[in-house]
């Protein structure tokens, strides 16, 4: 039986979350896999939009940061229970995304690019500045999942960081799954030709703008759920989610794991959220070797760190 | 057998021979760069070199003491993840740092699920208030900070006030603080400003405030560059209204920036610190504050600044609670930490309790007054 691309993707992802606890010396390992698997959930819905529907957004963490609000906000003040309040982040984002989305996606290239920079900052000032309601700069606390307690009932006692582990393990799956599903579908392969031409893709029939803002509003979702993860196993939130750099960061691991690939991206986030833990012995240098191995890669590996390798051993192989 | 194999094996069989040495780890993690880059730069100075002058008096209770140091850049999220580092794969005994507020309410999540006592180096009451059993924290609050400002425009006959904030978590913490306190010590706010800290010119919102009909005085939460900026702003308008800085800005830096002719007779809350050389003889601070400003003066050549301090203190608590604790453990250490009695630091006295992890009162506070470029005590 030969593996499609979707289920050999699944499965090396599935096996990756499974046996990496394997290997991890401490409890602390745990923690920087959860964080890699809630930085991948971001940078697929960012493989959506930019790998295949050829959209740049320079504003998902404002997305991020409504979702983590919501988990923060919703069940503080009308005592909605945090796994609800995922969906609401989600729902607000999607929302939110087509609205934005509507007027901007009009523009095209560094217009898209500057105009989404500008809703990420929006949120992020309405979030510091806001402080009757998100209590500002300091940060919020978020309310525990319950998710951890009702498993022990069960029997299943795990850790705080192998809950987190495997909870956000499993959600990055689910994300990939879906995000595969929508690859082969006849919306996957309406956004991928409109990246190839937009011209052509109009004249076969495809609505662009309504396109373009699907990826876009699927794209949030991601993010605003990637943000609710983060929040919901931090307990605590502050503004930083929504800022500038974060945005910058989503689009950084998913250039360069590969930014049309959805493994790669996974890949790239894996990357990008080790360096800095690897680097801690060079904390100062952190920004200039991200720097470097940024500019190597566009150099050198044009389709991210991933698929060139891949082709590289397919070509020996052949 | 290979040169590279031949030496590694040499150096597992050379570390199995050695005794096994005692030591206590002791985890930090502070903003050393990034947007509190300027606090906590000097805080990792500083416990650096609290560590080698331990250890060169032979340790704590004749063990050995390292420090495992991260730069959490500012980032909550990795401020919890380096707390996590720590205590799961550095397992270390205690944790100091914290540098914003943010991050220490990071941190503070984590040590307290696993029982790890923490001493956090920010301002915010919410650290402490309410207590948790193992997070303990050196600096003053906010709120302390506008009691002090608020006490002594009482003794000048102040009752009508402007406020004029940054819009940063410290600006925005101490403003909210300001207006709390301000009723209940008879002042009344007549004037609320913001300014972003990015911000390059606040001649608008001055300009309002010198409009502002009754403004006795000025209180200016923020800290750091654009508040430098601002008091340069009010010279540049020729305003005459005393003006009150924060601690924030409790740092030779401050004068360097705005010009000493700019902040010419600001007064502030400080630590003893900044007047080290004007402290009385007698001051139960003057030892540990000579001491400390001599040591890190003449190893870095660099002003102390508050900052430093409260890493000193902390650390200065830490040392002494697991000198005295039955064990080196952190839930013995922790009861040790709690039992601090009168330890006078860098920021004041500390007495701490099951009720009170600040351990500070308003006594801690200097009032300084900035003259010819120097700060003088104005008490």
């Amino acid at each position: 039986m030969k593996l499609t691309p979707k289920s050999a993707t699944l499965l090396v992802l599935a096996v990756l979350v499974a046996l990496s606890p394997l290997f991890f010396p401490s409890g602390y390992y745990y923690r920087v896999g959860a964080l890699i698997f809630v930085n991948g959930i971001a940078v697929t819905g960012i493989v959506i939009l930019t790998g295949w529907a050829g959209q740049i957004s320079l504003g998902h963490a404002g997305f991020a940061g409504i979702g983590a609000y919501a988990c923060a906000l919703a069940p503080a003040h009308w005592s909605l229970h945090p796994a609800l309040a995922v969906v609401l982040g989600a729902a607000i984002s999607a929302l939110l995304a087509w609205l934005v989305g509507r007027p901007i996606l009009r523009l095209r290239g560094y217009y898209l690019g500057v105009a989404t920079l500008g809703f990420g900052i929006l949120v992020s000032m309405v979030l510091n500045n806001e402080r009757d309601l998100t209590r500002g700069p300091d940060g919020i606390e978020v309310p525990e999942l319950g998710l951890r307690a009702l498993l022990k009932g069960w029997g299943l006692d795990l850790s705080n960081g192998q809950f987190w582990y495997f909870f956000c393990g499993l959600c990055l799956i689910a994300g990939a799954w879906l995000a595969l599903n929508l690859y082969n579908s006849p919306t996957g392969r309406a956004l991928r030709a409109l990246h190839g031409s937009e011209v052509a893709a109009r004249t076969v029939g495809v609505d662009l703008a309504r396109m373009k803002l699907q990826a876009f509003m699927i794209s949030a979702v991601y993010a605003s759920v990637s943000g609710s993860l983060l929040a919901l196993q931090n307990k605590f939130i502050t503004p930083d989610v929504a800022g500038f750099m974060h945005s910058i960061e989503m689009v950084t691991m998913a250039v360069l794991g590969g930014v049309g690939s959805v493994l790669g991206a996974i890949f790239g986030a894996g990357a990008l959220t080790l360096l800095p833990q690897a680097l801690t012995v060079f904390a100062e240098y952190e920004q200039m070797v991200l720097g470097l191995v940024m500019m190597l890669v566009m150099i050198f590996l044009r389709e991210g760190l991933l698929p060139s390798i891949l082709r590289k051993l397919r070509g020996r192989g052949e | 057998m290979t040169p590279t194999k031949a030496i590694i094996a040499g150096l597992f069989v050379l570390a199995g021979a050695l005794p096994a040495v005692a030591e206590i780890r002791i985890g930090a993690s502070v903003s050393a760069t990034g947007p509190a880059g300027a606090l906590g730069d000097p805080e990792a100075k500083t416990l650096e070199m609290l560590i080698e002058e331990v250890n060169g008096k032979g340790g704590i209770n004749g063990e050995t003491v390292t420090l495992v140091l991260y730069d959490d850049a500012g980032d909550p999220n990795k401020a919890r993840t380096f707390a996590t580092r720590l205590i799961e794969d550095d397992e270390v005994v205690a944790i100091i740092g914290g540098t914003t507020t943010g991050t220490s309410m990071s941190i503070l999540a984590v040590a307290e699920d696993a029982g790890i006592p923490f001493i956090s180096l920010a301002g915010a009451i919410d650290i402490i208030d309410p207590v948790k059993p193992y997070t303990f924290k050196t600096p003053h609050t906010d709120r302390m900070g506008c009691q002090k400002i608020f006490a002594d425009m009482q003794a000048r006959g102040f009752a009508k006030v402007a406020i004029i904030a940054s819009t940063d978590g410290f600006g925005a913490s101490m403003q909210a603080q300001c207006k709390l306190v301000a009723p209940e010590m008879g002042m009344e706010i007549v004037a609320d400003e913001t300014y972003d800290p990015k911000d390059s010119d606040m001649t608008a919102q001055l300009t309002k405030i010198r409009g502002t009909e009754g403004v006795q005085a000025i209180v200016n939460p923020g800290f750091g560059q654009s508040a430098a900026v601002l008091a340069r702003n009010y010279r540049q308008l020729g305003m005459d209204i005393p003006f009150y800085a924060s601690h924030g800005v409790a740092s030779q830096g401050y004068i360097d920036l705005a010009g000493a002719e700019a902040v010419e007779g600001f007064r502030l809350p400080g630590t003893a610190l900044l007047v080290a050389e004007l402290l009385a003889d007698g001051d139960v601070q003057k030892p540990a504050v000579t001491a400390y400003k001599a040591a890190f003066e003449g190893k870095f050549a660099t002003p102390v600044s508050t900052f430093g301090g409260y890493a000193h203190d902390g650390f200065m608590i830490l040392s002494d609670a697991i000198a005295r604790a039955t064990a080196a453990e952190p839930a013995a250490i922790r009861d040790a930490i709690e039992a601090t009695t009168g330890l006078a630091g860098t920021t004041g006295v500390y007495t701490y309790s099951a009720t009170d992890h600040l351990g500070l009162d308003l006594s801690a506070f200097r009032l300084l007054e900035i003259r010819g470029g120097a700060w003088t005590l104005a008490e």
